[in-house]
């Protein structure tokens, strides 16, 4: 029954910090008087359907998605659109993004649902319809479509081997899929025979942490009589990287630059297989999810179950945050989070853990000292990449050189931060240079093209102005009582000298004719000079 | 007498053609002018001095400095002195280049002016007279000349975020890569 283990490359053993916020059961955080929705999302932004003032029910669509990376937003519960507004998000560059915020009437009532009683009937291309329109987006973090990884590049069911599923929770602190892997395993494993029934894998693998022994349990309880196979992985961070657990359960690689599905496999969230048993059998968007709240800056530490839309501080303080003792405060966990400038910011379907730490718990890193070349770095990095050499090149903004060196490989995982003795912050610097090469393709793909548009801006300047300036002595001559046919047509084609000397004659006989007729004569050129 | 005759009808005709196609002499080829165009950034923003990236193209070629270029940074003064077989010259700006960012319209306090339209060197503002406008987002080169003229201020430069392409292959189209082409 145990399916074989391939090793993991690199890798750290930091503390986990889990007990924290895994003893408690979930909770439900409640419906705040108020919720937030960011329309940023990954590549484009989600595009409003509906306007201030509106009444909205519990799982009624607010925006559509902006294109197919995007994911569409619901109503978490029902009340009324008081705005469409900048507000602060959680995000590493952008600070602020348009959000619709609801008012919540605190009836929760839902719009009409249309449950699926049973999947096994309904076609593959229904089902990820169904999981399109309830917004499923991965909940590990990454917040990937979830239709859009179904149906790939082809517009069709993925055709894959494996399917897995990731209970590795691999980063400190986290313990959300930790405890709905407890206590609701049969959400996921329903959600699991859905993509099963779409995907049609030979097997699916199910990795969940060997230290996860309650999460361990409950899942086998619940996949027995199925082909779904619980593997123990060996915890190690980052296991729980996507690339990382299908290298230790399938000893495949996914190659650079690819995809999973490029060797045969897909691989799902556990927090994701419940949100589709969710939109699929019950109809319900992906309106709530379950977010861990950690550190001693809080006094009950857990893990809520917490509706899209929840401000933060409203989620904090029901687990008793002590704002005065908060001194570091981390969207995420500790290896990969993000530290917050503001808790002021919104729960999105990618929040799945905050962490109000004090000074003793996060003290400040010593200065960054010199690189010493142990090569401590290139040892755990889970991506086989050399970080001492990326870091210089970052440096150094040797582009080509960061490419050479597979920049765009580095999962972003922290390792080498943790084991540098030199204290860099190194995976900070390949997310900057990361961004900037981003920002500088960017540039390189719209330079050309502004460049064709400052030409035809500069020609329709031109031409407006020559316009301007025409219909400009047409009005000074028509005051002047003279014929319009004296003035000379725009044309740019034949030389000009020889249209101005056509026109100084035509303008000259006309002058002589209004003379002789006795009409007023003043000359034309120095009439609206101011 | 009909060579004369032949020798100062060709001589006309070559003097005519000569006067026909005059022009004034420029220092610099086209070909150089054009190659330094495609290193600059095209922001089009006239931090340079010039009014737009052409004219500093052909100021380049013609002596003037390559180090008056904010939004290209070190990296484009890196290619322009591989190109230009010049020393690598710190910018020539008092405060580090700002990070790129684009216009955004705070629509529901613009009063439709059409002022930034006019300011804008790519035609990226879309709007009329007394309706709101609003920027293209992919066509704006974060120039910043749009923000000034506006009388109202409801225009901000927000950092480029999203709409990012995804990098996964490495691909040959950073700008010194351009520079090891023509060097």
């Amino acid at each position: 029954m145990n399916a074989p283990l391939w090793p993991m490359r690199g890798g750290i053993t930091p503390p986990p910090n889990k007990q924290q916020s895994n003893a408690a059961p979930i909770r439900f955080a409640g419906i705040p008087p108020e919720l937030i929705f960011p329309l940023s999302q990954r590549h484009s932004a989600a595009i409003p359907v509906v306007a201030t003032g509106q009444q909205v029910l519990k799982g009624e669509l607010i925006a559509r998605a902006g294109d197919e990376f995007g994911a569409p937003l619901h109503a978490s519960s029902s009340g009324e659109i008081i705005a469409i507004e900048t507000r602060a998000i959680a995000h590493e560059t952008a600070h602020t993004s348009r959000c619709i915020v609801l008012r919540t009437d605190g009836n929760d009532s839902w719009r009409e649902r249309y449950p699926i009683v049973d999947f096994a009937q309904v076609d593959a291309t229904q089902l990820i319809e169904r999981i399109r329109h309830a917004g499923v987006i991965g909940a590990g973090g990454a917040g990937f479509p979830a239709a859009r990884k179904l149906i790939g590049d082809k517009n069709q069911p993925q055709s894959i081997s494996t399917l897995i599923i990731n209970g590795a929770e691999c980063e400190p602190y986290i313990t959300a899929d930790d405890r709905l892997m407890r206590e609701r395993a049969h959400e996921i494993v329903q959600g699991i025979r859905v993509l099963q029934q779409i995907l049609q894998p030979q097997k699916t693998l199910f990795g969940i942490e060997d230290e996860q022994a309650d999460a361990l349990t409950a899942m086998r309880a619940a996949t027995i009589g199925t082909d779904i196979h619980v593997v123990a992985v060996p915890t190690l961070y980052p296991t729980g990287g996507e690339g990382q657990l299908i290298q230790v359960l399938t000893g495949n690689e996914v190659p650079a630059a690819g995809n999973p599905a490029d060797i045969g496999v897909l691989c799902f969230n556990v927090g994701t297989a419940a949100a589709i048993y969710r939109a699929v059998v019950l109809d319900e968007p992906m309106l709530s999810r379950i977010v861990t709240i950690s550190g001693r800056a809080c006094s009950h530490n857990g893990n809520f179950e917490v509706l899209i839309g929840t401000p933060l501080p409203a989620l904090l303080a029901q687990a008793g945050y002590n704002a005065a003792i908060n001194t570091t405060l981390i969207a995420g966990g500790a290896m990969m989070g993000l530290p917050l400038k503001t808790a002021d910011i919104p729960i999105t379907k990618t929040s799945h853990c905050f962490i109000a730490g004090t000074a003793e718990e996060f003290p400040q890193l010593p200065a960054a000292q010199a690189c010493i070349r142990c090569g401590y770095c290139s040892e755990v990095c889970p991506a086989a990449l050399l970080p001492q050499q990326l870091y210089a090149h970052a440096r150094a903004g040797n582009d080509l050189q960061l490419h050479a060196h597979h920049l765009f490989d580095c999962i972003e995982c922290g390792a080498c931060d943790f084991i540098c003795p030199s204290h860099i912050p190194l995976a900070q610097q390949f997310r900057d240079a990361k961004h900037e090469l981003r920002v500088l393709a960017f540039e390189q793909l719209q330079a050309p093209i502004a460049k064709q548009r400052f030409i035809a801006h500069q020609a329709r300047t031109a031409r407006q102005q020559q316009e301007r300036e025409l219909s400009r002595q047409q009005r000074l001559r028509n005051t002047a009582g003279l014929e319009p046919e004296a003035v000379p047509q725009p044309d740019t084609s034949t030389p000009a000298a020889e249209d101005n000397k056509k026109a100084a004659i035509q303008a000259a006989i006309a002058r002589a004719k209004a003379k002789k007729a006795g009409a007023p004569q003043r000359p034309a050129d120095d009439q609206h000079k101011p | 007498m009909l060579i004369t005759l032949a020798c100062m009808i060709g001589l006309s005709v070559v003097l005519l053609l000569t006067i026909k196609n005059f022009r004034p002499l420029k220092t610099a080829p086209e070909q150089t002018i054009a190659h330094i165009e495609n290193l600059l950034p095209q922001t089009q923003c006239g931090q340079c001095g010039y009014l737009g990236c052409r004219p500093y193209a052909e100021a380049i070629a013609n002596g003037e400095k390559i180090n008056r270029c904010p939004p290209g940074g070190n990296r484009t003064i890196a290619a322009l002195a591989q190109f230009m077989h010049t020393n690598i010259l710190p910018l020539d700006s008092d405060a580090p280049p700002p990070p790129r960012s684009i216009a955004f319209i705070r629509e529901e306090e613009c009063i439709g002016c059409t002022k930034c339209i006019q300011a804008c060197p790519v035609d990226a503002i879309v709007g009329a007279a007394k309706l709101m406008h609003t920027v293209i987002a992919a066509e704006c080169t974060g120039c910043d000349l749009c923000v000034e003229p506006c009388p109202v201020d409801c225009i901000d430069m927000l950092p480029l975020t999203f709409a990012l392409p995804v990098i996964d292959t490495p691909i040959p189209v950073i700008a010194t890569d351009h520079a090891s082409q023509f060097a």
